[in-house]
């Protein structure tokens, strides 16, 4: 990029910053890390810069050094800031402190954890225009107000005397827009603002962040892992990998034309060819008109639902948040004892209540979790941990079980070494991969994959996928596989249900659940799914039937 | 104020009461499996068949034990204690004057100790792992590992002895004019304080860094507020619940577990008249006393989880 002082309208501009952090490995002496390899980056303002990259890219680190604020121990240990003209780097703490919340502002990940529970929402989002003095509290309600109806808040005139709790996610992120927004800043940090959010929600607080963006004319740096996402709001894209810059470029470039193999990679991350296979004649497991709640809440989870799963098949089960998709997983393992209806299993119907299974019927239903470092035990190796149910089910021990540990560690693609590590010395997909290892060693007929790949970047979560499709190939186990993103329904499944609020809506083969004509909910799930094509939201959002269920 | 609020507030009173019933029995229960009677202690070396069977008779102690009980529970509730065996005063009329002093102690000890622990403890998660975060946690630590005793005297030693600002034995009586009676509670409060002071600014500093790990302490610092404004509108009120009930166990103590201060400092509150009346083996004194304890031990405790209820803005303001 050409010298940044010719620039008149330069808002920010970051040259060879260099951050740092100091890890403690177990059992080792500390050691300094680089987070971020000399990366320069400017900004004209009013425009949108996307960050995209990994997990461990450094985005949300390069993001947060606009504000000079570090997370943990990171440093920021070389290069320069320069915000409107000056090195911020230079200002030391007061500096920071005044441009925080004024010239910079931060959009979380989370607005459900970034808003303290403690304080109404209207106080919250006034606060740092107060703190720094750029109006009265009555002209910055006014303003919030004003922000609410912009970002089409329910209730914009009295969402501000509500408690975060209150508020539903999709909400909460728009107002944490709107907070961002109050104080008129130069520069808003959006870090992953959509993640955390269903698909369908998704689309709606991404509209409104555009239109908000481009009303006001302030800056943004746009934080995801998720290209075609940032296709949507951005101008220009950077690309980063391990700290370091892979491509920067006009978003149309990145995204049609990438340069880097890496970019490559990205763009075209979402394919799996998987062949549907024609469900078989009888299936194995069948759920009919399963009913059930929590407690003795009068809320129904799930509403009479029924679905079948053939041997060596996947049921895909979509839906968003609240649509009962886990709690049929957990009817089906006997976790949740249903209210009505059965679940048979080879012909004969399963005990109700898992404390009434027989270890075999427990044995034949595997479980893999969303979070696969919480589902492990910190403190047993791996090899412990998926030679458990060669003991627990089948009574191997001694040399056999180390033989057969070996055996599954191969056929998750991760070599004999790792047997004795811990899982706290492995990366997100090998703790998953050790996971699946560990359901198939009980050589389960079914196994419920529960979001198996949401927290996983997507191309581990590719790898991931790729390894499941082969397993079933060789194993012929069958899967139910929970989740919320079509694009993964697309590669695994052969048949799919559709869930919205305890009921399955739309149920049959993949080819048919996903050809027209569909039914409105089904419409809205399928529409929301960004694709990676500039001008998709827009398209997106006029065609649409009905009303997601967050507004 | 919502009808959730109301209901789990109720809840938490009629379990109170339940508890103190429980322990009400379980004090006349300790009480009688003690060898001897009344009777035998009133008429002690004295004692022939005939006068124990008569006093017996008198005191009602040929009764079943659940009789005995529900009268004295009975005598109880109509703030009738009993008399007591040794002096043959009534109990509640000796009890009155001592539990005000006891309290008046511990309100002034708790106004000085509440508030700096959590400054304190404030201060202390401000300057986390500086010097003066470890200032404070040494200081405070090593004030409640002396025990009370070391404390008392050697406040005694420099304040009456050496210096003569405050007396050493804290005599109070009725009718005394405030200010004597705050020189004479000077230094009992002070060692209460002192005492009573690290466990609550060590949970203040504990509860607060453990919401210091919220992402909403990051928004905070992200709007620019100083680190000292971030700890007290963002996480002192999410901290509060664990404070108040670690405040609320120290003012208990204060008031039930201030003995060993009262015997130092011969102040005429409840702790000197309990060990009085134990050595004295005044049975009902002793279940007295160790009721009311127990009724001001369930009563703190039942307002501090009202507060932590309260303090809570899911209950206060429900969906």
């Amino acid at each position: 990029m050409a010298d940044s002082k010719a620039k008149p309208g330069l808002l920010l501009d970051i040259r060879n910053l260099r951050i740092e952090a100091t890890v403690y490995p177990p059992g080792e002496p500390p050691k300094n890390i680089v987070l971020v390899h000399d990366v320069s980056l400017t900004l004209e303002k009013g425009k949108v810069l996307g960050l995209i990259g990994e997990s461990g890219a450094g985005k949300s680190t390069i993001g947060l050094s606009s504000m000079g604020y570090g997370r943990g121990g990171v440093r920021i240990t070389g290069g320069e800031v320069i915000l409107n003209g000056r090195d911020i780097l230079k200002g030391g703490k007061e500096g920071f402190r005044k441009l925080r919340g004024r010239e910079v502002c931060y959009v979380a990940q989370s607005a459900a954890a970034a808003f303290n529970p403690a304080h109404k929402l209207m106080d919250q989002v006034v606060e740092a225009t107060l703190l720094h003095g750029t109006a009265t509290r009555a002209e910055a309600e006014k303003r919030a107000v004003a922000l609410f109806k912009k970002l089409s808040l329910p209730n914009p005139e009295t969402i501000g005397e509500r408690f975060p709790h209150q508020v539903s996610g999709g909400q909460l992120q728009r107002v944490m827009t709107a907070m961002a927004l109050c104080s008129e800043p130069d520069l808003i940090v959006f870090d992953e603002p959509t993640t955390a959010l269903d698909v369908t929600t998704q689309i709606d607080v991404l509209a409104a962040i555009k239109d908000a963006i481009r009303d006001t004319h302030v800056a943004a740096l746009y934080i995801t892992h998720d290209l075609a996402v940032v296709a949507q709001v951005s101008d220009e894209i950077m690309v980063l990998r391990h700290g370091r810059l892979v491509e920067w470029g006009g978003t149309r470039q990145i995204i049609k034309e990438p340069r880097q193999e890496y970019t490559n990679a990205l763009v075209s991350v979402h394919e799996i060819e998987h062949a549907e296979q024609k469900p078989g004649t009888t299936p194995f497991l069948s759920v009919k008109n399963v009913t059930a709640a929590y407690g003795r809440s009068h809320i129904k989870v799930l509403k009479n639902v029924s679905v079948d799963i053939y041997p060596g098949q996947t049921l895909a089960v979509v839906g968003e948040s609240g649509s009962g998709k886990s709690t049929l997983a957990r009817a089906i393992t006997g976790l949740l004892p249903p209210e009505e209806g059965t679940v048979t299993f080879d012909g004969r119907p399963l005990a109700n209540r898992l404390a009434d299974r027989p270890k075999e019927d427990l044995r034949q239903l595997q479980m893999i979790y969303q979070m696969a470092d919480v589902a492990m035990n910190p403190r047993q190796t791996v090899g412990t941990i998926i030679g458990r149910p060669l003991e627990f089910y089948f009574g191997i021990r001694g040399k056999e079980r180390d033989r057969r540990v070996a055996e599954l560690l191969d056929k998750i693609e991760m070599g004999k070494g790792f047997s004795d590590r811990y899982p706290a010395e492995l990366s997100g997909g090998q703790k998953q991969r050790v996971c699946i290892a560990r359901s198939l060693a009980a050589k389960p007929k079914l196994i419920i994959c529960d979001e198996v790949t949401s927290a996983l970047d997507p191309l581990v979560a590719h790898g991931i996928l790729e390894l499941l499709l082969e397993l079933q190939k060789e194993e012929n186990v069958a899967y139910l596989f929970i989740t919320h993103d079509l694009a993964t329904v697309k590669s695994i499944a052969d048949s799919i249900a559709v869930m919205y609020r305890g009921e399955v809506v739309r149920y049959g083969p993949k080819s048919k659940v996903l050809t027209p004509p569909f039914d409105d909910y089904t419409d809205l799930l399928l529409s929301s799914v960004p694709e990676m094509e500039i001008g998709w939201l827009e398209k997106a959002i006029k065609g649409r039937r009905m009303a997601s269920a967050g507004n | 104020m919502s009808s959730p609020i109301l209901k789990l507030i109720a809840q938490r009173i009629a379990l109170g009461i339940l508890l103190l019933l429980a322990i009400s029995v379980l004090i006349f229960a300790g009480t009688q499996i003690l060898p001897g009677d009344v009777a035998q202690a009133i008429l002690g070396q004295s004692a022939t068949p005939e006068s124990l069977a008569n006093l017996r008779e008198q005191l009602g102690l040929n009764d079943p034990a659940y009789v005995r009980y529900f009268h004295w529970l009975g005598g109880v509730l109509t703030g009738n204690l009993g008399t007591a065996m040794s002096s043959g005063q009534d109990i509640a009329t000796s009890i009155k004057g001592r539990l005000w002093n006891t309290l008046f102690l511990a309100f002034w000890a708790a106004i000085v100790a509440v508030p700096l622990a959590i400054i304190l403890g404030l201060i202390a998660v401000r300057y986390r792992n500086g010097w003066v975060d470890k200032l404070i946690s040494g200081l405070a630590l090593a004030s409640t590992s002396f025990p009370e005793f070391f404390i008392g005297y050697v406040l005694v030693y420099f304040f009456a002895v050496k210096w003569q600002i405050f007396p050493g034995i804290s005599t109070v009586y009725e009718g005394m004019p405030f200010g004597e009676r705050m020189q004479a509670i000077a230094l009992p409060a002070t060692a209460l304080t002192l005492v009573v002071l690290a466990h609550m600014m060590r949970m203040t500093r504990a509860a607060i860094l453990n919401v210091m790990q919220s992402a909403y302490v990051e928004t905070a610092e992200l709007k620019g507020l100083s680190a000292f404004n971030v700890i007290r509108k963002h996480a002192f009120p999410n901290a509060i619940a664990p404070i108040i009930n670690v405040v609320m166990l120290n003012l208990a103590y204060l008031i039930v577990g201030v003995v060993v201060v009262e015997v130092i400092f011969v102040y005429p509150g409840m702790g000197q008249y309990l060990v009085d009346h134990v050595t004295k083996r005044d049975v009902p004194v002793v279940q007295a006393v160790g009721l009311i304890f127990a009724a001001v031990y369930i009563s703190l405790n039942i307002i501090a989880d009202i507060a932590a209820i309260i303090a809570n803005p899911r209950l206060r303001h429900p969906k």
